[in-house]
């Protein structure tokens, strides 16, 4: 499909499609592997700017908006690595929220760890608390001028690497989300440590550890927002990410797709290649359908936030489309290069393992689909009755 | 420092392809870049401008489009770039070329101050001819180091390390100077976000020929004592000699006596 992209757009997707080219493709089968972050690669990445991409130039990012974003990572991915992606733009999440609650010398203590290329790590979800988040356990109790943090994180991007982190506590768990307050902490904060490296099946270059807080003092002067005014911080970040999430699924789908393209056009099984037999073309072609449609969603969705239309229900269901299209998709790509494409020589069994998160993170699909339906419920079907 | 570097928007030559009917490039479709020495040039430009602080300003010489090259090169660290471009510099070969840009640099001097250097890549990948960067050099009357892979100025002269076949050489030499930029040994910086988007801003202003002196008789066609009779690519697949000798005198004597034995010479 053509895009009208400006010309700026343009120049910065193929920065980006160079820059991915050169300093990540190289490097990332080796890390995929360890299941490391590539340290050496960021600096590099930070240094063209692609850290800060949404933060505002007056805070020292690069002003872009949401849409500009969503097309540079879409090349980031798709020529590069969404694991590494995903740990390397940690920062930018997680300093959203003091962007969004926080206090101008807040933004700034932020801005002098994420701006000068440290790194930082956004930390909701607990081991019984992922989607329902109503139910977090960190308590967070004031005592004088500190609060006083106990519980356990899980799952946090670039917990392990982390230089200040963005963590959603209680203050009150009988309030549910109304309880929950936003708080920004250093590494060095005792009490704080961090707790186990996930050794994950895909995504395998981000950094993906527990958090655990042992009465963990964090001065009141940390506290983002208003006690009770974290879940909607935290949301409202999400809500505005959710297209720089999912764009990571069109990548995985067109790398996979063109990767399954140029393996059918080459590959001669019974004197042909195999892209000209009708069961394999028409797969291709459903695959380039669906992602598509997926990307031309993301890009609706990044175009509504930067005109500040903010919709959860569409959110939804961008990001579940996306997730369920990527694992099609790449599933569908080994599938063409067969026995090959199980084999980790070839690039698409990886790509297959990055997909799968895309149904499960940022809310898995089934909750999803609670969002959405709920929405429906809501809806006005008074004009039917005729 | 007040630096100035040399660029050519050239076509990438790793996606080349030539018409066989007509023996030229066929340019349709091919994408054109900043010429790969002259983006080493900046490089060392760049270094030394952050070494000693300064101003880098790029010159190009070229129809608008080659705007896009003056605004690649800011968004690797170049402050600010001119164009040169008048139908009358159409078809210039080196010495009118170079005569011309000799020219736009005397006049940029009067508003910019003298350059300290002026860096050229040492070739452009599409000519091949590697006198552009001498010849300003001799037209304005300034001492040149060529095939330079690094350089730093110390006690307000440059040191540069000139590449030989043997090894190299660090010369030194007073200000201002023309230099000749070779592949260095780091990889020039890749563009950044900012760069990008304060060079899609940037106002590049054009120069033309009655913008500053020049005397068009030197330029274009009619300042080009080069005639191009025919271009053709060269068949493939002939015999080939490798004289490779232990260095390249004993080589080149090795050639001579292999011409002369064959009564070529």
């Amino acid at each position: 499909m053509k895009y009208q992209y400006t010309e700026l757009q343009q120049e910065l997707r193929q920065m980006a499609k160079d820059f991915a080219i050169k300093e990540i493709a190289p490097y990332f089968k080796e890390y995929d592997v360890k299941g490391e972050f590539p340290r050496e690669l960021f600096e590099k990445y930070h240094e063209a700017g692609y850290t800060t991409m949404m933060i505002p130039e007056e805070y020292g990012g690069q002003g872009l908006g949401c849409l500009d974003c969503v097309l540079i990572n879409e090349m980031l991915g798709q020529y590069g690595d969404v694991g590494f992606l995903a740990s390397a733009g940690s920062g930018e999440l997680s300093m959203m929220p003091v962007i969004i609650g926080g206090t101008q010398d807040q933004i700034q203590r932020y801005g002098d760890v994420i701006i000068t290329g440290g790194h930082a790590a956004f930390s909701l979800t607990e081991p019984d608390s992922g989607s329902d988040a109503a139910s977090i356990r960190t308590t967070a109790v004031r005592d004088g001028d500190y609060y006083v943090l106990n519980g356990r994180k899980c799952f946090v991007t670039s917990g392990g690497i982390a230089d200040i982190y963005t963590v959603l506590a209680t203050v009150d768990r009988s309030k549910g989300t109304r309880g929950i307050t936003c708080f920004m902490i250093e590494r060095d904060t005792p009490g704080l440590s961090v707790g186990k490296e996930e050794d994950k099946m895909g995504l395998r270059l981000s950094n993906t550890t527990d958090l655990i807080f042992d009465n963990c003092r964090v001065p009141a002067a940390n506290r983002v927002g208003d006690e009770g005014m974290g879940f909607k911080i935290a949301m409202k970040n999400l809500d505005r990410s959710r297209p720089v999430g999912s764009i990571g699924a069109v990548s995985i789908a067109q790398a996979a797709i063109d990767h399954a393209l140029k393996y059918a056009k080459e590959r001669k099984t019974f004197g042909k290649p195999l892209i000209e037999n009708q069961a394999i073309a028409f797969m291709l072609a459903d695959m380039q359908i669906q992602c598509e449609a997926a990307r031309n969603l993301v890009y609706r969705c990044a175009e509504n936030i930067d005109k500040g239309i903010y919709d959860s229900e569409f959110g939804s269901i961008v990001k579940t489309f996306c997730g369920d299209m990527v694992m099609d998709v790449t599933v569908n790509a080994v599938q063409i290069f067969g026995g090959y494409g199980y084999s980790r020589e070839y690039p698409v069994e990886k790509l297959m393992r990055d997909a799968k998160i895309f149904a499960i993170f940022e809310g898995a699909n089934q909750i999803q689909r609670i969002v959405i339906s709920r929405a429906m419920m809501k809806r006005d079907l008074n004009a039917l009755k005729d | 420092m007040n630096i100035l570097v040399c660029v050519k928007q050239v076509p990438d030559t790793t996606e080349i392809k030539i018409d066989p009917v007509t023996n030229t490039l066929i340019r349709e479709g091919v994408p054109s870049i900043v010429n790969t020495f002259d983006g080493y040039a900046l490089e060392i430009a760049a270094r030394v401008r952050d070494k000693n602080g300064g101003t880098i300003t790029i010159l190009t010489m070229g129809p608008e489009q080659a705007k896009k090259a003056i605004k690649e090169c800011l968004a690797v660290g170049a402050d600010k770039g001119v164009l040169l471009s008048d139908r009358a510099f159409g078809g210039s070969d080196t010495l009118a070329t170079s005569y011309v840009l000799s020219r736009a640099v005397r006049h940029l001097e009067g508003r910019l101050g003298c350059f300290d250097v002026v860096f050229c890549g040492k070739q452009a990948i599409d000519g091949d001819t590697g006198q552009v960067g001498p010849e300003l050099a001799a037209h304005l009357g300034r001492p040149q180091v060529t095939y330079a892979s690094d350089v730093e100025v110390v006690d307000g002269e440059l040191r540069v390390k000139r590449e030989s076949d043997e090894g190299y050489d660090i010369i030194s030499c007073p200000t201002p100077a023309v230099v000749t930029v070779v592949k260095t040994a780091y990889e020039p910086r890749n563009p950044t976000i900012k760069g990008k988007l304060a060079a899609n801003r940037a106002e590049i202003p054009t120069l033309t020929a009655a913008d500053f002196e020049i005397d068009t008789s030197l330029c274009g066609l009619n300042g080009s004592p080069t005639k191009v009779k025919k271009t053709y690519t060269p068949a493939r697949g002939g015999k080939v000699v490798k004289i490779q000798e232990s260095d390249a005198s004993k080589s080149a004597a090795a050639l001579m006596a292999m011409l002369s034995d064959a009564k070529i010479l």
